[in-house]
This record gives structure tokens, C-alpha cells and sequence, in this order.
């Protein structure tokens, strides 16, 4: 009940501010009865000498501290069991009151329902997302103990990359020469190929691992000895379903296994890799093969700056910090790097659960999240669930009329605040509790769509239900209950009954009409920007995909050659009718993958990197390259060593100033690359050879002789594309029995590209689409209460002679100039963060449109504008003796 | 041990109290103690003293009248109970039979 204490207020109104409400509060709820009129007295008298000593601030400030410091065990009032006991005991009541006005207002409810709903169904999947990446490499026994030595490269051109993979040699350094390491294990990728048992031949990915790998990772061995499996040279580690495919049913140890030319024995049966482990493979060979297979052909197999392939983990003891590692290994980089030149190699570590959810680096061993994505996905589920719960205040708050009578006799009756405040947040988690069980079956169907996404997203996560995934939810829609419902259930305990029931119409129902008001402009902020956002980012998208490379990739088909010689197929190619002509080329570009070398001109010190696609005769034709001068490759030599000819774009003239940039006299000039001098022979215009974010840089063309891998470049003019491609697949065939044709057109290709961007767009859109609906919902409710409290004013109005037109004016009038106002805040914001934040990052893009903008604001606006305008000429359109009448 | 042994600061404390006669409560405790021993005794401290000697029945506390002051809240004054006058009576022999014992010179020229 409301004790009101005269004395109290008549002396501390008039003087000059006193201690700050919340502080007073605060300890008239923590304190003791007994102890607290005493404590408030020996804090009122500190307050009063502080002011005339310390002044008014430093005085208030003192009394806040003092607050908190008494908060002690002895001075902590015990908990009030009969007024649990009372909530206890009304719950029943409560959940009777409750349902009873969910059905009474079906509209509300319903909107309330299903806005929580959908907007928890984004939250449960982010749950589940988010729970799926923290629970990477969980199955490891050591996870908190493994680290991960990552590498920087650096030359003095080009920016500095960041690698997962290091060199093998700092592996041996930190074995043999660091102590405090428990364990160290090296592992290197590019173990694989076509594995053969009899007549079987399967196609087989995994890595090289040394002899402590299962002593650093936790993958249990079925059959087999740890502590040997990967010891001697050809020695084989499969896994179940792999062992499985290979042999069927037998016992695959000690059997043999041919890769190329080379025979292994199966020393280990491994269980399935989990799916959320961030190193996958079908099976291991140990380390030593790799030793003897590579170091005798690659001098600097063991060198400092070979940092492309391998990997190194190490488990530290409990009691070493992984800063004593990273001391020595600041002191390995030190002493290595004076020894080379031109490039500085530097590593450090990273600990495991970083593999997963860290920064992205290069030559990453398996999937890895940046916590930005994650972040971002997080911040877009609470927009939205803080939206859905937005509507549930603002209505409740709205509708308060109709319930404040049930709360005044409730208070009447003997009910205390608490009491009053504790029903109203039971109902809203009552509420929520319901809209999880709806929200669970959109979920499921979301999981599924969210998983079919990309192949990407689908090999990441599986979100799986667990316990910890179900506890989550539970606690999101008691959060939701609790985030909806406290304002409301604030505004009801604070509710007088005397007034209440004397005259209802005394309650302030409009005096919360800025809060409402502010949290409807959010909601339609958030929408617009979400709306734009997605039209901004598609119209990119497009163009994107539209852009003029410099080059047409129009029904250009290309195969990727496994490893093949691509001269026969070519030739079979061509007999097809539907093809027009086969070009060769090591790379497909303007698709992501890049390859360089560098370049010298006649200043043999001034060497630059300059990107590279070897490519034959046919290739610049298929493509329509522009020549600037010159010709197409004039000779076509056989082996590498007889190479002699280079095609430049403009940017190569350019970064060495080959003939003062002019393209007729450059041609005849050498350069030297690879220890090759080569003629130019043809400048191109410039091209894109990179994606949207890399801007044209120095490229050259160089001859692909009769070497194994690549692709075949297919230009495809046919009628009847499903037999031309059937044909194509049949020519494949008699050249490679083993692996599945891998063919895609260019156009194609360039989409997937961008896929990670699309799938960005897919996602904003879904999430603006759904922030609309809710932000709908929440007017829609919002109008029709307005105009039904309002009904008896627009009658007399009208009775009066206000005009239908006049009416829908006066009721619509600050709807609109909210949704004015939002869209006042979304639009500059959108377009400044386009502008400066996102498209910054593309060296290419299209400039951000008026129209889309304008698009968004009528995607928005309009469903609102119609049905604010429909409510209220429903309204307006009501007969006045009807409404009048029935009083 | 409870009620038996008194600590330092609990001492000081119960001897103000016995000094302020009808004048100990909590803000005045405070005040005397810090003009006495010079050191500054916080509110904190003293009342957390307060309640535990209250505890240990060495002293009693009864509400005063309101006044306008303190914001209207009344004060709560204490006094020492007769378990409280044994106890100090009884450090304070301890102390002086620790003293009678002490040979003359042996803290000469230290005051």
C-alpha cells in the first residue's frame, strides 16, 4: 500500500535538494527495519554537514557511497517468505485474470503473440548459431591448453598477410629447444588423392600429422596405437566412414592402401571427426612420409619462410603461461629474420577456440567465424525482439484503462505493490512462454532454410538441440517476459485505488504518450534501415554481377581439369557441334583466386609483383581482351624453357614506365620474370583480374604449355544446351573415370563469388522484412486503440459537422508525423553508413541511388499509411447516434 | 569467547559511550572517538561496532524523540549495560596488572 508520510514531504520539498531518490530508495529496500530509521537519520545528519563543507554535489556523491557501503550482512533485511508465500498463492488468480484478458482482447493478444513470437524464432536461431560456434573443439581434453603458432608475412610491397599455417622448422625449434612445452605436434595439408584397393578407387582429403597428434587433439582411436599409428613413414590413419568405404566390412588394419604411386599401411581406425571441430579429414599420413617424400626435391622444405602448408599445436602444462612461449618466440623471430631478406616472417600464437571464432586469417585449416558476424547476427535478433516487445509495452501501457479497475480492487482487497507488480510480469512471462512455444515450430522450419543458405553455413553448424541450447531458451523468453512487461507492470503497481475506482477517467492513460511515441519512431527507424539496407546492398549486388570486367564471360563454360592434361579433352572438345572453341588456363579470375610473381624491368633492383594467368592461344580470343598492340601469343612453345613471349595490360607499362606508357612501342621490350627474360608481344587493356574490393593492378599473360591442371575454357553456342553439356560430360569421361566432371559457367562462378555477400543481403532482407511486419503489428494496435478510446470525441465532432475527411486528418495526423520522423533518422543514417563504412571496401561500386532509398520509404510507408488511413475512416464513417446512444 | 573478550576498537567505543552519558548515539560516538584518539572514525566502522556489541548485551539502545533535524529520524541512544561496565572494569585491570608488573625503566624516556 502507498504509505504517504506528510511530515516527510512538507519538510524536504521546500528546501534545496535532498539526497538522490534512488539512494534513499535503495536502502529503504535493502535495510533492516529495525536498523533503517537510525541509519536514514545518521546519513540525513552526514548529508547536512557535508553540504555546508563539501557542497552539494561532493555531498550527494558522499551519501550514494555510504548507501552502498552499508550494504552489509547485518544490515540486509531477510527475506519477507509470507509475501512469497502470497504470490504464491494467487498465481492462481493471476493466471485466471490473465487468460481471461488475452481472450477478451483477441486482437491484442494476438498481436502481442505472434509479434514475440516470430521475433523469439530469430533469437532461438541465433541461441542456437551462437552456441553451435562456442562449442567448437569442445570434445578436445586439453582445449584450454592448446595453442596455435600463427604467422605474419610481410614484404615491403604488399600489404602483410595473416596466416593460420607456419613453417615447419619453428615446429622443431619448439620441440627440441623450448622447454615448458608438453606436447608439440606439426601437421602439413595436401595429403590426398585417389586411393585404390583392388579395384576400389576413392577420392581421399586429409593431412599429415606427426607422431604426437593424438597426444595434443583428443580423437579417440578405435583400433590401433596412438602412440605409434603415426610414427613410421606410409603409415595411414583412416576414419570410420572412410575405412568404411574403402574396405566395407573388413578389419582395415594393417592393410594397404595406394595413393599415386605409393603404398600405405593402415595403422589406425579413427572415430568420426566431429562435425564441430575445426581441423576435418578423411584420413592422416604420417608426418615422416611427408619428410621423405618432399624434403629431398625442396631444399627449403625445413626453411624459415616456407610458412604455406604446415600447421603447428602445442599443449602448454597448467603452469605455463603462454607468454613464456611467445618470449621465445619473439626471440626466434628476431634471429631468424636477419637472415633473410625482402621479407620479414614473424610468429605467434593463437589458442584454440581463437581457430574458430577469431580473426580470419589465411590458409585457414578449417571453417572460421569472426566475432563480428557473430555480433552482427546477435545485434539483429535483439533489434527485432526488442521491438516485438516494444508493441507488448506500448499496448499494455495503452490498454491500462481497461484493467486498472481489476487493480484497484485487487489493491483494495489488500494487495501491495510488489504484489500488483509481481502479476503483471508474471502475465508477460506467461505471455513470452507461450510465444516460445510458437516461436520453437518457426524455428525449426527457419533452422532448415537458414541450413540450405550455403554449403558454407551447412558444413559450420548443425544446430542441434542440447541441453544448454533449450536452457538458452527457456531464459530468452523469461528475459523477453521480464524486457516487455516491466514498464507496464511498473505503471499498474503505481496505480491509486481510490482514485481508480472513484473515477476511472482520472487515470493518465496519455501521460506516457512521449514513451509510446519514442518507441514507435525506433521501431520504424529500424525498419527503414533494415529496408534500405537490403535494397542498397541488392542494387550493389547486381551490379556486381553486371560489371563490365573488360572481358565477356558470356556462355563461357569452365571445367576444372583435376589434374589432367588438358590437351586431349580439348581436342575432343571441340568436335563437339555446340562448341565454338577451347581455350586453356591456369586460373579462373575476377573469382577471388590469385597468383602472382614478380617482375623486373631494366633496373634490375626495381622488382614489383605483378598478377599472372598463363593461358594458351585461344584464350584472349574467347575472352574479347582488347588489344591496345600488338598480337596474341605468335609462338607456342611445347616446355616451359622454351618460353619467350609476355602479354602486359596497362598497368604494367605503367609501374615501370616501359616506353613511356605507350603501347605501340612497348611491344618488343623484355622483361624478366622468373629468371626468364620475355618479349612483349601484345598490351591489353586494362582488366579486372581481382573482385570489386581489389582495384587493377599490373597482370600478365604467359603461355600455358602442355602442363597438367588448370581449367578448360569451353564457348558454348548451341540450341540445345542439356545434350551440348552431355556431350561435354561424355568427352570428360574418356579421359578421367575417377572424378566427376567439375564444370560451371563463368557467369555462374562470378555469382558464387559474391555469394558471402548475397547470403549478408538474404539474411538483412529476411530480418527487414520481419522488423516491418513487427513494427506494422505494433501501429496497427496502436491506431485501432487510439480511435476506439476516441470514438465518443469523433462522434460529438461530428454530430457537430466536422467533415469524414477532417476526422481521418485529425486521427492520422500524428501517426504520420511519427513515421515522418523515422524516416528523418533512418534515411541520412543509412546512406552515411554506406557511404563511409561499407562500400569504402569496394574499389568498384556503383554510386548509392536515390531510388532505392525512396523505394524503402514506400516499402515502409505505405501498408502503415493505408491502414491508419483505413482505421480511421472506419472510425469516422460510424454512426454517431449508434456510438452516442450506447453509453 | 563471545561476550567475554573485548577488541581495541570495541573498547574505545563502549568508553565513549560510558563518557557521553545520555548523549551516545551513533553520530556522536563518531565525533568523540575522533577528537580523542585523533584518528578518523568512520560512520561505517562504528556502527558495525555498535550492532555487534548490542549483540554481545555490552550495551542497549532505545529511539529518541523526533526532531526536525536528521530529516525528521529519530536517533537511537545507547548505553552501556551492566555485562558492558564488568567488561571494561575488567580490561582495564588487566591492563594495570600488566602494568604493575612492567620494571620502571623498562619504558623510561620512551614518553
Amino acid at each position: 500500500m502507498n504509505r504517504i508520510d506528510p511530515s516527510e514531504s512538507r519538510t524536504n520539498l521546500p528546501k534545496m535538494p535532498g539526497p538522490p531518490r534512488w539512494a534513499q530508495r535503495l536502502l529503504e529496500w535493502y535495510c533492516r527495519p529495525d536498523l533503517l530509521e537510525d541509519l536514514q537519520g545518521d546519513l540525513n545528519e552526514y548529508f547536512d554537514r557535508n553540504r555546508t563543507t563539501k557542497g552539494d554535489r561532493k555531498a550527494r556523491w558522499i551519501y550514494c557511497l555510504d548507501v552502498l557501503k552499508f550494504f552489509r550482512p547485518y544490515t540486509i533485511r531477510k527475506p519477507d517468505f509470507i509475501n512469497l508465500l502470497i504470490h504464491w498463492i494467487m498465481l492462481g488468480s493471476y493466471l485466471k485474470t490473465s487468460r481471461r484478458s488475452l481472450v477478451r482482447n483477441k486482437l491484442f493478444s494476438l498481436i502481442n503473440i505472434v509479434g514475440l513470437a516470430v521475433s523469439m524464432s530469430v533469437g532461438l536461431l541465433v541461441i542456437s548459431f551462437v552456441a553451435d560456434i562456442l562449442a567448437y573443439d569442445d570434445f578436445h581434453e586439453k582445449k584450454d591448453r592448446i595453442f596455435r603458432v600463427i604467422t605474419t608475412f610481410k614484404t615491403p610491397e604488399q600489404p602483410q598477410v595473416d596466416l593460420a599455417s607456419t613453417s615447419v622448422k619453428i615446429g622443431k625449434q619448439l620441440r627440441q629447444t623450448v622447454s615448458g612445452i608438453e606436447e608439440v605436434t606439426i601437421l602439413r595439408n595436401g595429403f590426398g588423392g585417389d586411393a585404390r584397393v583392388g579395384e576400389a578407387t576413392i577420392p581421399l582429403g586429409g593431412l599429415w600429422a606427426d607422431a604426437s597428434f593424438f597426444r595434443v587433439f583428443t580423437f579417440p582411436l578405435l583400433e590401433g596405437n596412438p602412440a605409434t599409428a603415426l610414427k613410421n613413414p606410409y603409415s595411414l590413419v583412416l576414419t570410420e566412414k572412410t575405412a568404411k568405404k574403402l574396405f566395407g566390412e573388413v578389419d582395415p588394419l594393417g592393410k594397404t592402401v595406394r595413393l599415386d604411386t605409393l603404398t600405405y599401411t593402415v595403422t589406425g581406425l579413427l572415430k568420426d571427426v566431429p562435425k564441430l571441430s575445426h581441423i576435418q579429414f578423411d584420413a592422416l599420413a604420417s608426418f615422416s612420409t611427408a619428410e621423405s617424400l618432399f624434403a629431398r626435391q625442396d631444399p627449403n622444405f625445413y626453411g624459415w619462410d616456407n610458412i604455406w602448408q604446415n600447421y603447428v599445436y602445442m599443449v602448454l602444462p597448467e603452469s605455463t603461461r603462454p607468454e613464456s612461449v611467445l618470449r621465445s618466440l619473439t626471440g626466434f623471430n628476431k634471429a631468424e629474420n636477419s637472415r633473410i631478406t625482402n621479407r620479414t616472417v614473424s610468429v605467434s600464437l593463437q589458442p584454440l577456440r581463437e581457430a574458430s571464432l577469431g580473426p580470419k586469417l589465411h590458409n585457414a585449416i578449417g571453417p572460421t567465424m569472426i566475432p563480428l558476424v557473430v555480433w552482427v547476427l546477435i545485434g539483429l535478433a535483439m533489434v527485432i525482439i526488442l521491438s516485438a516487445c516494444f508493441n507488448y509495452t506500448n499496448l499494455s501501457i495503452a490498454r491500462s484503462l481497461r484493467r486498472s479497475r481489476e487493480v484497484g480492487v485487487r489493491k483494495i482487497m489488500g494487495a501491495l505493490k510488489s504484489h500488483v507488480l509481481g502479476q503483471f510480469l508474471a502475465e508477460s512471462i506467461l505471455i513470452a512462454l507461450l510465444a516460445l512455444v510458437v516461436s520453437l515450430g518457426l524455428f525449426l522450419f527457419l533452422r532448415t532454410q537458414f541450413l540450405a543458405l550455403d554449403p558454407f553455413i551447412d558444413n559450420l553448424v548443425s544446430l542441434e538441440f542440447s541441453g544448454r541450447v533449450i536452457g538458452s531458451f527457456i531464459l530468452l523468453a523469461l528475459v523477453v517476459g521480464l524486457i516487455a512487461g516491466v514498464l507496464p507492470a511498473l505503471f499498474f503497481s503505481r496505480i491509486k485505488p481510490v482514485l481508480v475506482l472513484r473515477d476511472s477517467s482520472t487515470l493518465k492513460i496519455f501521460r506516457r504518450v512521449t514513451l509510446r511515441k519514442t518507441l514507435i519512431i525506433l521501431q520504424y527507424t529500424f525498419s527503414l534501415i533494415f529496408i534500405t539496407t537490403t535494397l542498397i546492398g541488392y542494387a550493389q549486388y547486381r551490379s556486381f554481377l553486371t560489371f563490365d570486367l573488360g572481358f565477356t564471360t558470356e556462355n563461357i563454360l569452365n571445367i576444372n581439369l583435376k589434374g589432367n592434361k588438358g590437351t586431349v579433352l580439348a581436342n575432343e572438345l571441340r568436335q563437339i557441334p555446340g562448341v565454338v572453341e577451347v581455350s586453356k588456363s591456369l586460373l579462373v579470375t575476377s573469382l577471388g583466386s590469385i597468383g602472382g610473381t614478380t617482375m623486373k624491368y631494366k633496373n634490375s633492383q626495381d622488382s614489383a609483383l605483378v598478377w599472372l594467368n598463363t593461358v594458351d592461344e585461344h584464350y584472349l580470343p574467347i575472352h574479347r581482351h582488347k588489344l591496345l598492340a600488338g598480337t596474341n601469343f605468335t609462338r607456342h612453345p611445347k616446355t616451359a624453357q622454351e618460353e619467350s613471349e609476355i602479354i602486359v595490360n596497362e598497368q604494367v607499362l605503367k609501374r615501370f614506365n616501359i616506353a613511356k606508357q605507350n603501347p605501340q612501342k612497348a611491344l618488343g621490350e623484355q622483361v624478366v620474370v622468373d629468371k626468364k627474360k620475355l618479349t612483349i608481344v601484345g598490351v591489353l587493356k586494362d582488366f579486372h583480374y581481382g573482385t570489386m574490393e581489389n582495384k587493377i593492378e599490373p597482370h600478365m599473360f604467359r603461355y600455358f604449355t602442355d602442363e597438367a591442371g588448370g581449367y578448360l575454357n569451353v564457348k558454348v553456342a548451341t540450341t540445345d544446351l542439356p545434350a551440348t553439356l552431355a556431350s561435354v560430360e561424355e568427352a570428360w569421361r574418356t579421359v578421367d573415370k575417377v572424378h566427376p566432371m567439375e564444370a560451371k559457367f563463368y557467369d555462374d562462378q562470378i555469382e558464387e563469388a559474391y555469394r558471402q555477400f548475397s547470403i549478408m543481403i538474404r539474411i538483412i532482407g529476411f530480418v527487414a522484412v520481419l522488423a516491418v511486419c513487427i513494427a506494422f503489428l505494433g501501429l496497427l494496435g496502436m491506431v485501432v486503440f487510439t480511435t476506439e478510446t476516441r470514438l465518443k470525441e469523433i462522434s460529438i465532432r461530428k454530430v457537430l459537422g466536422a467533415s469524414e475527411g477532417g476526422l481521418v486528418y485529425l486521427l492520422s495526423r500524428n501517426f504520420l508525423g511519427l513515421l515522418l520522423l523515422a524516416a528523418f533518422v533512418a534515411l541520412p543514417a543509412t546512406y552515411l553508413f554506406f557511404d563511409q563504412v561499407v562500400l569504402v571496401n569496394f574499389a568498384y561500386h556503383r554510386p548509392i541511388g536515390l531510388t532505392e532509398l525512396m523505394i524503402g520509404v514506400l516499402i515502409v510507408m505505405m501498408p502503415a499509411f493505408l491502414m491508419i488511413v483505413s482505421q480511421t475512416l472506419k472510425a469516422a464513417r460510424k454512426n454517431p447516434a449508434n456510438v452516442l446512444k450506447s453509453e | 569467547m563471545k561476550g567475554t573478550n573485548l577488541g581495541e576498537f570495541e573498547e574505545l567505543v563502549l568508553l565513549t559511550i560510558a563518557a557521553l552519558v545520555n548523549e551516545a548515539y551513533s553520530v556522536a560516538i563518531c565525533d568523540e572517538l575522533e577528537k580523542h584518539t585523533g584518528r578518523a572514525a568512520k560512520l561505517g566502522v562504528v556502527h558495525a561496532v555498535l550492532n555487534r556489541l548490542e549483540e554481545k548485551s555490552l550495551v542497549k539502545s532505545h529511539l529518541g524523540d523526533a526532531t526536525s533535524a536528521r530529516g525528521g529520524k529519530r536517533k537511537r541512544y545507547y548505553e552501556v549495560t551492566h555485562a558492558g561496565k564488568v567488561a571494561l572494569v575488567k580490561a582495564k585491570e588487566v591492563r594495570e596488572s600488566l602494568w604493575n608488573i612492567i620494571p620502571g625503566f623498562n619504558l623510561e624516556g620512551s614518553l
